[in-house]
């Protein structure tokens, strides 16, 4: 596995994503209330652009009509047939066993120990004292 | 040929009422009084006119009379020949086209009551379906309470094509019920007429009316699986009578697909439906609807991926095999006893019980 | 190392053989947009009283779709407006990278299923116009379908006749829910003119005529609806059949839309043996339903049918015949099929060839 380095923390505030592409492979990530988190963005049905769809909770129910939700903007809509992913696992909502979207462990990197690549060249300008957000893939 | 076996159940036959004036003895006398002051007539549906080629096979139809009103002629022409040791009733007047609830229910309890008194008692094999007035939940309850005792109640009987879909929440009372009590719900085909008969409107054929039953059990198995029926009442069984099954596995995939799409509108389905069709759904075996090589109809149970979901049936006096033909070509032994025996069993679990003289 | 951001929708991946894809939905950017094509009396008209369809909402739809405009997130055009409704964007996510050879515009949300039929003919007969202007003359892949007021079969059968001979559009499009059911004598005028001008029938899922959507009434959620285009299909095609429209007019051919194809086979094998006990009441059928459909149906392939195991597509597929399935993303709405995708390992390349192109191409008379 080899650590990239992604973007400082603050340029990825909570509730927002960045897409990106590593080694030619689509990723999106995803600052969730805070945490961190990697998908790739592509869809284990058809190959859509997984991380372009919207964030929900997630759905439950154990009475018809009585509605648990849980887990906000925690829940990844793929925006063609509209499935459901859980951001942290890759964990697909239909079809569990068969289907799970790629999950990349993504880490939170204290500023001075960032690893050289080509985004450090780009982000030289930027305050060190700033975490950066990095990718191990 | 596949030869049916001994001991099997006969899961959907229909044994005709006379006249509405056969029911005036199980009638109070106001009602006895209102159908024939008002002059009402023959509660006679166009899903089944009576001369209709369907409506009975050449050589069931009596020379006088109603297809399938003789107990002598259905002992004659299903029971015996095919040597089963129970045969369910499930009788198709046409109650469920009144609007009124007090009359339906009036109209279904003098039903019910012909029933046993004309049938059941007269034949031990024979088993009953109650006919509950769709229009009053809490009345269809009440009679469904009212007849469970008699245990040759074995379900409760309702129509494909009602007023509303059957999954709509408004009639769970009845399945609670009828969940408590262990009656399956049959479904049967045929419309009251509330609604247009097809999804697109009226059409103008019997024959149409007729093809498009089975479009009906498509969307009524929908509703009944999103709705979420089978989550509440796990126990509740459910049997698709006269409904035809060739389409069932490509329906399933239809479903299934969509399911997986939109789970998050329903989240209380969370099982695949097919799971659900195999827990809780089964199908009366005739009409069979088959393709004309019997290799792919083989092949079709191959895509329905369970042998547990056909019941045996004639659908006497109706017109849907000839001679003895009732079996599909080409089955095996195992699946014949499966078809005859073990799933009608299974589903009816009062079948067993002991009877009330 | 290479960590690249970027800021449009990823492109899909290109497809080398050419493809058909007999079901595109284009919109329009604004409702203005439409209003060049449309008498000045009917701006007016449409601001104050709105279209007036057979179902009670104003704006939208009376089951919520799954996703907005019921089409894909990411196929909004950057230049802003709908999904659907920006030529170059079109090209840019569906016609350039799958190769589409033949595409084939349905307009829905259009002058159908309206009460109002003198608003309804207008609004179809500028939708016609519009497809030319916007789509047709600018891009030769795409091909229009003119739409026509439904339920007035006069004014229809005339939009149709006025476009005979106009290379633009390859068929004639019709949904699938209507006041009655397609068969019936009403819409007779519709295929008189299509047969006459030789264009084939796009019957398309959805539509309304004020009937509940089911025969037992109207269910309460959106997968019912969408499963039950299933079904609307299947009573629609078994009313054109019934009714003897294909012994009427035997040139006729029609192409079943958006409501899959897995039902064929076993609504062939029920009505062919109802026909045979009941064809009394129907002397003016000459041959079994299941002769007719074989010769005058066809059904694109969206949504595909998926099974768990391909070896029951494939016999599907095999008892409906690989020449009768013609290819569709439905793009781009949310259950669009992607091409590549769709189809399982074990297609014959003679097979593959028909169902993505050749079917289309011969049965709209493309060369």
């Amino acid at each position: 596995m080899t650590r990239h380095v992604i973007a400082p923390v603050d340029e990825l505030p909570p509730g927002t994503r960045k897409f990106l592409t590593i080694d030619e492979r689509p990723i999106a990530i995803f600052n969730i209330k805070g945490e961190f988190f990697g998908l790739l963005n592509r869809c284990p049905h058809q190959g859509a652009a997984l991380c372009e769809g919207p964030l929900i909770g997630l759905a439950q129910s154990s009475d018809p009509g009585e509605i648990e939700y849980t887990k906000l903007g925690e829940i990844i809509r793929c925006p063609w047939h509209g499935w459901e992913f859980d951001i942290r696992t890759g964990q697909s909502y239909c079809d569990p066993k068969r289907f799970r979207a790629r999950a990349y462990p993504v880490n939170v990197e204290p500023g001075s120990s960032v690893v050289k690549g080509p985004y450090v060249a780009e982000t030289i300008k930027v305050a060190v004292e700033s975490d950066y957000v990095v990718v191990d893939l | 040929m596949t030869s049916p076996i001994a001991g099997g159940v006969d899961c959907d036959l229909h044994p005709a009422v006379p006249h509405l004036t056969s029911l005036l003895p199980y009638m109070n006398d106001y009602w006895r009084d209102q159908v024939t002051t008002r002059g009402m007539v023959d509660l006679i549906s166009q899903s089944y006119p009576t001369n209709s080629p369907i409506s009975a096979r050449p050589d069931w139809r009596p020379a006088q009379g109603k297809p399938g009103s003789s107990l002598a002629d259905m002992q004659k022409q299903a029971l015996d020949p095919f040597r089963v040791s129970f045969g369910i009733c499930n009788p198709l007047y046409g109650v469920q086209m009144v609007f009124s609830e007090d009359m339906q229910d009036a109209f279904c309890r003098a039903l019910n009551d012909w029933l046993v008194k004309e049938w059941l008692d007269k034949d031990a094999r024979l088993r009953g379906s109650i006919v509950i007035p769709t229009q009053s939940v809490e009345k269809s309850v009440a009679e469904i309470e009212r007849c469970a005792k008699d245990k040759r109640f074995v379900q409760v009987l309702m129509l494909v094509m009602g007023d509303m879909p059957l999954g709509k929440r408004a009639y769970w009372p009845i399945y609670a019920a009828a969940e408590r009590l262990g009656l399956p719900i049959g479904i049967h085909a045929g419309s009251a007429y509330h609604n247009p008969p097809t999804s697109v409107g009226w059409g103008s054929y019997h024959v149409e009316d007729y093809v498009a039953q089975a479009q009906a059990f498509q969307t009524q198995m929908t509703s009944l699986i999103v709705e979420g029926v089978f989550a509440r009442h796990p126990n509740l069984k459910m049997v698709m009578l006269e409904s035809g099954f060739t389409w069932l596995p490509s329906y399933l995939w239809r479903l299934h697909k969509f399911w997986r799409g939109v789970r998050m509108e329903t989240p209380w389905v969370d099982r695949a439906p097919l799971e659900i069709v195999r827990s809780n759904i089964r199908f009366s075996l005739q009409p069979v609807d088959a393709p004309p090589d019997p290799t792919t109809l083989n092949r079709l149970f191959d895509h329905m991926q369970s042998d547990e979901l056909l019941l045996f049936s004639t659908d006497y006096p109706h017109w849907q095999f000839d001679g003895e033909e009732v079996l599909p070509a080409g089955i095996s032994p195992d699946l014949v006893r499966k078809i005859m025996i073990d799933n009608p069993h299974a589903t009816y679990t009062r079948l067993k019980q002991s009877v009330q003289a | 190392m290479n960590v690249q951001f970027r800021a449009e929708p990823a492109a899909s991946v290109s497809v080398k053989t050419a493809i058909a894809d007999c079901d595109i939905h284009p919109a329009r950017a604004t409702p203005s947009e439409l209003f060049p094509f449309l008498a000045k009396r009917w701006h007016q008209h449409l601001e104050t009283y709105g279209k007036h369809p057979y179902q009670g909402m104003m704006e939208g739809p009376p089951y919520p779709k799954a996703q907005p405009n019921a089409s894909r997130r990411d196929a909004y055009p950057p230049e802003g407006g709908p999904q659907g409704s920006s030529l170059s964007f079109m090209q840019k996510q569906l016609l350039d990278p799958y190769n589409v050879a033949l595409g084939v515009l349905n307009p829905l949300a259009t002058g159908q299923g309206l009460r109002n039929q003198d608003l309804a003919g207008a609004i179809c007969a500028a939708i016609n116009d519009w497809q030319i202007e916007k789509w047709t003359s600018k891009d030769s892949r795409l091909k229009g379908s003119i739409v026509v007021a439904n339920e007035d079969g006069l004014s229809a059968a005339a939009e149709i006749r006025k476009r005979a001979g106009d290379r633009n559009f390859v068929q004639v499009l019709l949904l699938s829910r209507n006041v009655e059911p397609l068969g019936q004598r009403r819409y007779w005028p519709i295929y008189e003119a299509a047969q006459e001008i030789g264009l084939p029938i796009g019957v398309h899922a959805f539509g309304f005529g004020g009937n509940p959507i089911t025969a037992s009434g109207w269910p309460s959620f959106y997968i019912e609806e969408m499963v039950g285009h299933s079904q609307c299909q299947q009573t629609a095609l078994a009313s054109l059949v019934l009714e003897g429209v294909f012994e009427r007019y035997p040139k006729l051919k029609m192409v079943m839309i958006e409501a899959g194809f897995g039902w064929a086979p076993s609504l062939g094998w029920r009505l062919d043996k109802n026909f045979d006990r009941l064809r009394s009441e129907v002397p003016h059928l000459k041959r079994r339903p299941s002769e007719y459909i074989r010769d005058h149906i066809w059904w694109t392939t969206q949504p595909m049918e998926d099974p768990e195991r391909r070896d029951h597509l494939f016999e599907l597929i095999e008892w409906i015949g690989w020449d009768k399935l013609l290819f569709a993303t439905d793009y781009p709405h949310w259950d669009f099929d992607e091409p590549s995708r769709v189809l399982p390992a074990g297609v014959s390349d003679a097979n593959k060839q028909a169902f993505y192109l050749d079917n289309a191409k011969k049965l709209y008379g493309i060369s």
